[in-house]
């Protein structure tokens, strides 16, 4: 019983990591089109950043904003300075986020080193919750009740203001988006900045979790790419409820099946592709 | 026309006289450069006929040196068996996998090239009672077909060069070919060549098969290069470096992937070994060369020439 409630809840706490990251995967795909292959790096360098916040700041919540912004600063930036450069070229940025990856993780590793560094978890949350003489690891319930409330608070953004309004607008047509004075490329900042800051702080709170290592960016990427293929590319929804499936696939894949967890995240993936190549909830043809 | 003939001749005494003329580290250079030459050549297919960039190549790659090294290391196969068991189980791994990602086309071609080549990765790394994990499957042998001793590095040099001169005859025919240009209808213009009544979807699969055999092929010479086989040769940084090798030198041209791999080969052992840091180096170089040489280093040289000739004339 216990195994398969910790299991569980492993499973909904990667999920809603898997949340943080895809969420701004997806957007930034769905308004510009080009797979940010910098996500999985900018999830490890909010961890980093976070650890090295950690040491002035001990509050993992404060670390985590702060984080996040860092993270979005530098979204921002790479967006304007480099991004912005090859409008245009779809391919080329792609490649150009690649190349970016690939720079932070080296730094990542030249300025923290080859070691893991453990996240504390927060002094209030290590005592696990007991309810019907079970325990429940509290940590990760604080976790996926943030994903939870980050989905709702995107879908609101999305559907229920006017920031979300012109976002959809860029989304589904971009010259007429355009056309009627929407500014398309502050959004496209705009957006890159929130994905950024998203996987920032994703890469933080899921420290205590995962803790931070070189090759966490090799690691979450593939998750949140197989996330985004199932779910559809610019679909909230989409990104949520595959985030979980994943989380399921993976987490009882390793647990189970330990040799060959890889494999089966191939299965949900393949089927998708087979019968629905948009994916579950996305409207762009991939 | 007598000079281009000249320029092969010499070109071609260079490439068979150098194990005369250079040292042991140089000969083993070159054999790496050839090696990633018959990857970047075969990647260059589905980049630049197929107009499909894939970020999974180096699964073909390390999949047949899995293949092989598993075969001869823990069923005590030998290399004549080993090798069309790799080549084939590669192609037929490919196929699948073709199937899946020519679902799509553009960026969700390249995801899915991508999230299959790194489950591939993870699964290299985690499936240990087959692949070691993080030791890798070490030990390993070079054939020795007809006799001939493969671990001198002279004659492993000329085998893999005359591999790569058989490869690179055979890619620049097939991009020739009357398939080849469909190929290129494909790349161009799918509708209006599905339309006229081609199957865009099959081109493109027999073309993802056939550039997976050449990445097996490179696979296998790696292995036999090495005679060791670790996670990495899956790793996203690998199917990078041989992209970086046909988009610096020029997607689409039968020369480029070529010059991108002496210059990807030469930045990662010369560059590298000063610096130590190969990663931040490629991504550097993948900066530089999308923001600042988007066509690549042949055509761009091409282009000089023209404006020359047309200069002097």
């Amino acid at each position: 019983m216990q195994f398969w409630i910790i299991q569980t809840l492993n499973s909904l706490a990667l999920g809603g990591l898997l949340f943080l990251l895809s969420s701004g995967f997806s957007l930034i795909f769905g308004l510009m089109r080009i797979a940010n292959l910098t996500h999985g790096a900018l999830f490890m360098l909010g961890a980093y950043v976070g650890v090295a916040i950690l040491k002035f700041v001990p509050n993992l919540w404060l670390a985590a904003l702060l984080a996040g912004l860092t993270i979005a600063l530098f979204g921002g930036l790479v967006e304007r300075f480099i991004l912005r450069r090859l409008a245009g070229n779809a391919l080329g940025q792609v490649l150009v986020t690649l190349g970016i990856a690939f720079i932070i993780a080296d730094l990542c590793l030249i300025v923290w080193g080859g070691d893991p560094i453990p996240v504390p978890t927060p002094e209030s949350l290590r005592q696990p919750i007991f309810l019907w003489g079970v325990a429940f690891p509290a940590y990760r319930l604080v976790v996926i009740a943030i994903a939870v409330a980050t989905g709702i608070a995107l879908y609101l953004m999305m559907e229920r203001t006017r920031l979300g309004a012109m976002i959809r607008a860029g989304v589904d047509d971009m010259a007429m988006a355009r056309a009627v004075g929407i500014p398309v490329s502050k959004l496209f900042t705009a957006v890159f900045c929130l994905g950024a800051a998203l996987a920032g702080a994703g890469g933080i709170i899921g420290g205590p979790i995962l803790s931070a290592y070189p090759g966490l960016d090799a690691d979450m990427l593939p998750l949140a790419l197989i996330v985004v293929i199932l779910g559809g590319v610019g679909s909230l929804v989409g990104a949520f409820v595959g985030s979980f499936i994943i989380g399921f696939v993976y987490t009882f894949g390793t647990a189970l099946l330990p040799d060959l967890a890889y494999v089966i995240l191939f299965l949900p993936m393949i089927f998708v592709i087979a019968f629905r190549p948009r994916g579950l909830f996305g409207r762009l043809a991939t | 026309m007598t000079k281009w003939r000249v320029g092969w001749a010499i070109l071609a005494l260079v490439l068979i006289g150098l194990p005369y003329a250079a040292g042991e580290f140089y000969v083993n250079l070159a054999s790496q450069i050839l090696i990633a030459a018959i990857f970047a050549a075969g990647l260059n297919l589905m980049v630049g006929y197929a107009g499909l960039t894939s970020l999974g190549h180096a699964s073909y790659l390390g999949l047949a040196a899995y293949i092989s090294g598993w075969m001869c290391l823990k069923m005590g196969a030998n290399h004549a068996i080993a090798a069309p068991v790799a080549l084939i189980g590669t192609m037929l791994v490919g196929g699948a996998f073709g199937w899946i990602a020519l679902r799509a086309s553009g960026l969700g071609f390249l995801m899915i090239t991508l999230a299959l080549s790194q489950v591939l990765w993870g699964t290299a790394y985690r499936w240990a009672s087959v692949t070691n994990g993080d030791n890798g499957l070490s030990g390993l042998t070079r054939p020795a077909p007809f006799g001939i001793n493969l671990e001198n590095p002279a004659a492993f040099y000329w085998f893999t060069l005359a591999i790569t001169v058989i490869a690179v005859w055979l890619m620049a025919r097939f991009v020739d070919s009357p398939f080849g240009a469909t190929l290129a209808g494909t790349r161009d213009q799918p509708r209006r060549m599905a339309a006229l009544g081609h199957d865009v979807w099959l081109i493109r699969w027999i073309t993802f098969v056939y550039s997976a055999f050449w990445g097996a092929v490179a696979g296998l010479l790696y292995v036999y290069y090495n005679k060791y086989i670790h996670p990495t040769s899956l790793s996203l940084t690998s199917s990078a470096e041989g992209l970086l090798a046909v988009i610096a030198g020029g997607s689409g041209t039968v020369a480029g992937p070529l010059v991108g791999a002496v210059i990807v080969v030469l930045l990662k052992n010369y560059v590298s070994a000063y610096i130590e840091r190969w990663n931040m180096l490629l991504g550097f170089v993948f900066l530089g060369i999308v923001i600042f040489m988007p066509n690549g280093l042949v055509p761009g040289v091409r282009q000089l020439v023209a404006r020359w000739r047309a200069g002097k004339s």
